[in-house]
């Protein structure tokens, strides 16, 4: 993906991004996730029903990386089943930490692949998928 | 001013972040190296000439302490590892002693973490309470804010001459007189008013007052403790164990030495102490006046070019320091600090270990220039170019 272009992406869900609100019916999981190194500090709300993520929030303060790829992420994972998603951040993970990754499962999600260049925002990047991990774990038996 | 004796000034960066710590002047750095290379031995134990050089030179910087902050006495002067664990000294060592329940202990909410977590845990331990002094419509400490909140169970006030984040300059001595005309002791933060105007502990008639060398242009890991001779003498040592006691036979035979050496358990930090005496002679040699003096000119000059930029607002027009804290709309502050990072210039985002600011200001999160006398006019111009461009800011945040 050419830079420029990867550059809008990002900038688009930092500006306008997916599902900033507080969740507006009962029954979410929340958790809270922050990086102890900088100021990034957000709440995320799934809703999971059935072994499916039927919804996902947020709200909160960070910087443009980690508010795209909240955005990015919850773009990516509704509807998913929790396997799936599993597999997602995995695959996410791998890529930011220079791992083999198979990206035609990121999608959108591909414009931090040169993240991992910037060492002090693999962790802006990879804020939210901390938090849904936590969450998800609960659910995986 | 002065440039030349900063050796991190040739590193190509513009290094804006004062506050958190200063730079080196060659002086410093020779002095530790000089230490290091030619009389690394400890102090205390001078059985042999290095030993007893170290002994020299240790008590020389107690000495040139003193005389910075015109303490009466050198026992008033005790050596800590920075402002933090002074603090904690004072609030554990000696007002845990003597506090009871229902006693207030007053700061403000722009206060630094370690001004402020040592005594919620006196709250927590022994049910005192801490309260708040309001702040005024800048974010300032006033005297009349301070009267307003003591209460006749109020019993420590603790506050930063200057606060690291508002940058504001407290009336000390002022609160100090009124406090004590109400038998209210007075702990002074001076992490952020030490390196940059003079301080003179007799004049103030503070009862405490905690610093670090690191923000003195001195070295890292080393701070000071004063206290009033008669204070001190009642701080309990919080670390016990060599070179603070004179003997010991059994748990109820433990003799401990004088001070301030009973309040500096172990090894201490010889090297930086050693190399804080050059930080006062530098200070000495250009005059803390002076300092304070190009630090508030380039501050008048800062602000006098952000305030024409409509995309940034100040939090701290009026301070008579060199911090200033802002913020460009709808930017979210450490994205800017990356950005000026990427032209090399060293800035502060974030919410600056003042957590509970944030209720005052409605800001959480903010960006922090903190200058000093070796900063200039062209690094600020700098800076502002950087920051007048919105849109390439945006462009290259990320």
């Amino acid at each position: 993906m050419d830079e420029e272009v990867k550059r809008e992406i990002i900038l688009e869900h930092y500006q306008n991004p997916l599902h900033r609100h507080l969740p507006e019916k009962e029954g979410y999981d929340k958790v809270n996730t922050a990086n102890q190194s900088c100021i990034d500090n957000l709440d995320i709300y799934v809703d999971i029903k059935e072994g499916i993520i039927k919804d996902i929030t947020f709200t909160g303060e960070a910087c443009a990386i980690s508010i795209s790829s909240t955005s990015i992420m919850i773009q990516n994972l509704i509807g998913k089943k929790i396997e799936e998603a599993i597999k997602y951040i995995d695959n996410f993970d791998n890529m930011i930490n220079e791992k083999e990754y198979d990206s035609s499962l990121l999608k959108e999600a591909n414009v931090y692949d040169n993240i991992y260049k910037q060492n002090s925002r693999k962790s802006c990047a990879f804020l939210p998928y901390r938090g849904i991990r936590e969450i998800l774990a609960k659910y995986q038996k | 001013m002065n440039r030349e004796d900063f050796p991190m000034l040739n590193n190509d960066i513009i290094y804006l972040d004062n506050a958190a710590t200063s730079l080196k002047p060659n002086s410093v750095i020779n002095k530790m190296v000089d230490y290091y290379e030619n009389y690394s031995a400890n102090a205390h134990r001078g059985d042999y000439d290095i030993s007893y050089k170290v002994d020299l030179e240790y008590e020389n910087t107690r000495e040139l302490v003193r005389g910075y902050i015109n303490a009466k006495d050198t026992e008033e002067i005790v050596f800590t590892s920075g402002t933090t664990e002074s603090l904690n000294m004072i609030a554990s060592g000696f007002f845990a002693n003597i506090i009871e329940p229902d006693d207030e202990i007053l700061i403000t909410t722009s206060e630094h973490a370690s001004n402020v977590l040592p005594w919620f845990r006196l709250e927590k331990e022994y049910g005192c309470h801490v309260n708040y002094i309001p702040l005024d419509q800048n974010y300032h400490v006033t005297l009349d804010n301070v009267k307003k909140a003591i209460t006749p169970k109020t019993k420590i006030i603790a506050l930063a001459e200057v606060s690291n984040v508002i940058g504001d300059v407290r009336p000390i001595k002022e609160i100090c007189k009124f406090a004590h005309e109400n038998d209210i002791f007075v702990v002074v933060d001076g992490a952020q008013s030490l390196p940059h105007m003079k301080v003179d502990v007799q004049d103030l008639d503070c009862d405490f007052l905690a610093f670090s060398a690191h923000k003195m242009y001195g070295p890292t890991g080393l701070g000071v403790l004063y206290g009033k001779r008669e204070l001190l003498e009642n701080l309990e040592p919080i670390n016990l164990g060599g070179g603070m006691n004179e003997s010991f036979d059994n748990p109820d035979a433990i003799i401990l030495k004088d001070l301030p050496t009973r309040l500096e358990a172990g090894t201490p930090n010889i090297a930086s102490v050693i190399a804080f005496s050059e930080s006062i002679k530098y200070i000495q040699k250009i005059g803390i006046d002076k300092i304070n003096e190009k630090e508030q000119q380039l501050r008048k000059y800062l602000i006098e070019k952000l305030v024409r930029i409509p995309h940034i607002d100040i939090i701290n027009l009026e301070a008579d320091s060199g911090i200033v804290t802002f913020n460009v709309n709808n930017i979210f502050a450490q994205d800017v600090a990356y950005y000026l990072n990427k032209y090399n210039i060293c800035v502060r985002a974030g919410n600056h270990c003042a957590k509970i600011l944030k209720n005052a200001t409605n800001v959480t999160n903010t960006i922090r220039v903190s200058l000093a006398f070796y900063n200039t006019e062209s690094e600020i111009d700098t800076l502002v170019e950087l920051l007048k461009d919105k849109d390439k800011i945006m462009k290259e945040m990320i």
